[in-house]
């Protein structure tokens, strides 16, 4: 009964999809008032349906109904209850629905805060939505339909993916999700400007919080998911450049390029019709993501669904999408552009231009690398994968110049800046960023090399040239700390953290496999493992082997690590569950490989120095975005365009 | 022309350079970075050049698997439904890897056609089987030698 009720909701949030995206846009259209209206009342009454209908297929899992396909797919009966309501988007069907709700969530937020929009872009933005929202619920409805039911029921649910059995399944995917359909607010309002033909400078803050917060939350789940991975795969690594891996960093990339192509259009009025370009290349990225990951068509690790037709649909979803953008975009984007000033390079519209094109470029050569081998399949020209090292070659030379650029971003004044005062503000930031880098891994670790160096001075410099724009900030008769500079400032911390972390770990991290019989050791980066032997153990649903490894630094004992190997009778998988024994300037990873004759076992030990510094530099972006993001200005500015726009509503009539 | 063209041009200049640079930049390291897929009976049939580093992927063969002594080199051969490829490798195998079971693995011919792998990949699931290896399962006429238990997942 209360699958039924769920999939009942779903088709009603299905049709008032279509009212709220068709029946404003023709009140626009026509200058029916009551028909423009309709829109904010109807996504809320979808986001409510949404809601009955993720709540119902919430129950069935949590009641173990296995007589609803899905839930009988992925759950089990022995699986702990927060892992069973987490598999609803352990699979296809569920993470559509999940989609589905996220956007409807932005979308009522979109239209409880845009009280103060004019009420053409406002009902623009919101029937844009749902359109977006039409096309997905009925992807969902049609192919991806999770309310299935099977007779007779099975007893026993097939369990859920153990791969996703972690903590960090939890929150990785609707972190990710809200990232990206985050970006379609900034779709919608860009389609919303490239229909009145006004990308003015208060668009673009109408615009800017919602970019910052759908970027942070794409942040925010990538990093959980380079945690996610380093945690639960037993390789000891924190990036793969696996295809659903670059599936998220590619909206991520272009995102982030947006974001500073924003605050270009809001001070300086020009690269309008570049941020709106930016704007949608950044969701239909996202929608690609979905696509990759979720229509099988990628080999990889992550990929669990296979059905081609629901790839089909997405393609023409896909295809409806992003060809109707940019044909509405190659029709009126001409109409946006202004004969803008020259850009100055020593400007800080200069700064932001080449940090663009770094962004762009470097978004564009992760495409690449993930979608040739795709169509050198359909192409029929044999089965080809790109490796790890082309994305490491083509990344550093491409990332290295932003973090250098980052550093810049205090000093450079809009318009123009002259070197002297560059040079008199950031020399005694990079002394010490150079010190500092030298100093940094010779204390932590003992030991640096001229790559270390080189990596960690882009770091220490984004780090102390970011510092250095507070410091000054700090020092007038009052502090001049808005929330938009303390954001942006802790975003450039953050990137300076991520990058000490990444140049250190890949200089100095290594492994070692060893085979190890109860009571011998193993030495590795002057650690000494003692390896105790192995055990068994029964969990929930999972036999576990559990070794015990003993941590040595000369006499000193400093961990007892336990890496298991679970076996999943119910799907006859097995998984590594790695013990880390994890510490601000260096994690020893520990995972345990297969029973070898004599009792004895192989190990495969890591040394992964300043490891966790990359997931703290992610998480201080994430904290400099929502500093950006919830910034007061946008609010006070909000109120006196309110009081412009109820002046010059009249001025604007309707859109041709 | 005037100092404002001048600087205009110049920046065009400078972009077109850099993108230039990094078109070119990434375009090498593409092409060097192609990794190809091969079944056992291409390379058996001697038809992959030894030192280029491809993916190799088939069945491991039934009683094919033997260790050293002191644990960790592995020899097995890799199979599809017409011949088989010895592999070599040092280190750690992945959880599922057993005789029977469909595996993909990197790294490159030796000139006695001894196929030295460096990474090992096999699914985390008894029953699934990459699709590169389900193709390479088929003989020419279409038909398939996978184990049985595997034909359900794959089709």
């Amino acid at each position: 009964m209360i699958p039924e009720l769920g999939h009942f909701a779903l088709v009603l949030a299905l049709c008032l999809s279509l009212v709220q995206s068709l029946l404003p846009l023709a009140g626009l259209r026509t200058g029916k008032d009551h028909w423009m209206a309709v829109a904010a009342p109807a996504a809320a009454g979808q986001f409510l349906f949404l809601v009955v209908a993720f709540v119902a297929l919430g129950w069935a899992f949590y009641s173990n109904d296995f007589s609803v396909a899905y839930v009988a797919a992925n759950s089990n009966a022995g699986l702990p209850w927060y892992y069973r309501l987490a598999a609803i988007w352990g699979s296809h069907e569920g993470s559509m629905l999940l989609w589905v709700l996220m956007l409807a969530v932005w979308t009522v937020a979109v239209a409880a805060y845009s009280r103060s929009l004019p009420r053409d872009v406002a009902t623009c933005v919101v029937s844009m939505m749902g359109l977006i929202s039409f096309g997905f619920l009925l992807f969902t409805w049609l192919t991806s339909n999770p309310f299935g039911r099977q007779f007779p029921a099975p007893e026993h649910g097939q369990d859920l993916n153990p791969l996703l059995q972690d903590p960090g399944l939890i929150i990785h995917p609707p972190m990710l999700y809200m990232g990206y359909v985050g970006f379609s607010v900034a779709f919608a309002f860009a389609l919303t400007a490239l229909i009145t033909g006004r990308v003015d400078s208060a668009w673009t803050r109408w615009t800017r919080p919602w970019t910052t917060g759908a970027w942070l939350f794409l942040t925010f789940g990538i990093t959980l998911g380079s945690w996610w991975a380093y945690n639960e795969l037993g390789w000891g690594g924190w990036w793969f450049w696996d295809p659903v891996e670059n599936a998220s960093f590619m909206p991520w990339l272009v995102g982030t390029a947006l974001i500073h192509s924003l605050a270009v259009t809001e001070k300086r009025g020009i690269f309008q019709s570049w941020t709106v370009l930016l704007a949608i290349s950044a969701f239909a990225l996202s929608i690609l993501g979905t696509f990759l990951v979720r229509s099988g068509v990628l080999i990889s690790v992550h990929a669990f669904a296979t059905d081609p037709s629901r790839g089909i649909f997405v393609l023409a979803l896909f295809t409806a999408v992003v060809g109707g953008s940019l044909l509405l975009y190659a029709w009126r984007a001409p109409r946006l552009a202004r004969g803008g000033e020259p850009v100055h390079a020593l400007s800080r519209e200069g700064l932001l231009l080449m940090n663009n094109i770094f962004l762009v470029v470097a978004a564009a050569a992760v495409l690449l690398g993930t979608l040739y081998p795709l169509v050198a399949d359909a192409l029929g020209l044999g089965r080809i994968s790109v490796g790890a090292p082309y994305f490491n070659l083509v990344f550093v030379p491409l990332t290295a110049p932003l973090l250098l650029l980052a550093g810049f971003a205090g000093s450079m004044a809009w318009k123009r800046t002259r070197w002297r005062t560059i040079v008199q503000r950031l020399w005694v930031p990079a002394v010490v960023a150079v010190a500092i880098a030298v100093l940094l891994p010779l204390v932590a670790l003992g030991t640096t090399s001229v790559a270390a160096f080189a990596g960690c001075v882009l770091g220490t410099w984004a780090i102390c040239a970011s510092a250095e724009e507070l410091w000054r900030r700090s020092r007038g008769s009052r502090m001049m700390w808005s929330r938009g500079v303390v954001g942006m400032t802790m975003a450039h911390i953050g990137a300076g953290v991520l990058v000490i972390g990444i140049s250190l770990v890949t200089a100095f991290g290594s492994e070692h496999d060893v085979s190890l019989q109860p009571g011998e050791n193993a030495s590795l980066a002057g650690y000494d493992f003692h390896f105790q032997g192995v055990k068994d153990q029964t969990g929930p649903n999972y036999e576990a082997r559990v070794a015990t490894v003993d941590v040595y630094r000369g006499e000193q004992q400093l961990a007892t690590l336990y890496p298991e190997k679970r076996h999943y009778p119910v799907r006859g998988s097995v998984m590594t569950e790695s013990g880390i024994d994890v510490g601000v300037f260096r994690d020893l990873y520990v995972s345990l490989g297969e029973p070898l004759p004599d009792n004895a076992w192989s190990l495969r030990l890591y040394y992964r120095p300043f490891v966790r510094w990359i997931w703290a530099g992610g998480l201080f972006m994430v904290l400099g975005g929502f500093l950006a993001a919830t910034d007061p200005r946008y609010r006070r500015l909000r109120h006196r365009e309110k009081k412009f726009a109820a002046t010059s509503e009249r001025g604007h009539t309707a859109p041709a | 022309m005037t100092r404002t063209r001048r600087r205009r041009l110049m920046l065009v200049a400078l972009l077109l350079g850099g993108l230039g640079l990094a078109t070119a930049l990434m375009l090498t390291a593409f092409q060097e970075n192609l990794l190809y897929f091969y079944q056992p009976s291409t390379v058996a049939a001697g038809e992959v050049a030894p030192g280029a580093r491809f993916r190799l992927g088939g069945l491991v063969e039934q009683g094919s698997v033997s260790r050293r002594e002191d644990g960790l080199e592995v020899s097995f051969k890799l199979a599809d439904c017409s011949a088989s490829v010895p592999v070599r490798y040092q280190g750690i195998l992945p959880d599922l890897f057993r005789e029977g079971q469909g595996i993909v693995t990197y790294g490159q011919l030796n000139q006695d056609n001894l196929f030295i792998a460096d990474e090992v990949l096999a699914k985390h699931d008894e029953s699934y089987m990459s699709p590169e290896v389900a193709e390479a399962l088929q003989d020419n006429k279409g038909k398939s030698c996978m184990p049985v238990n595997m034909q359900a997942k794959a089709s």
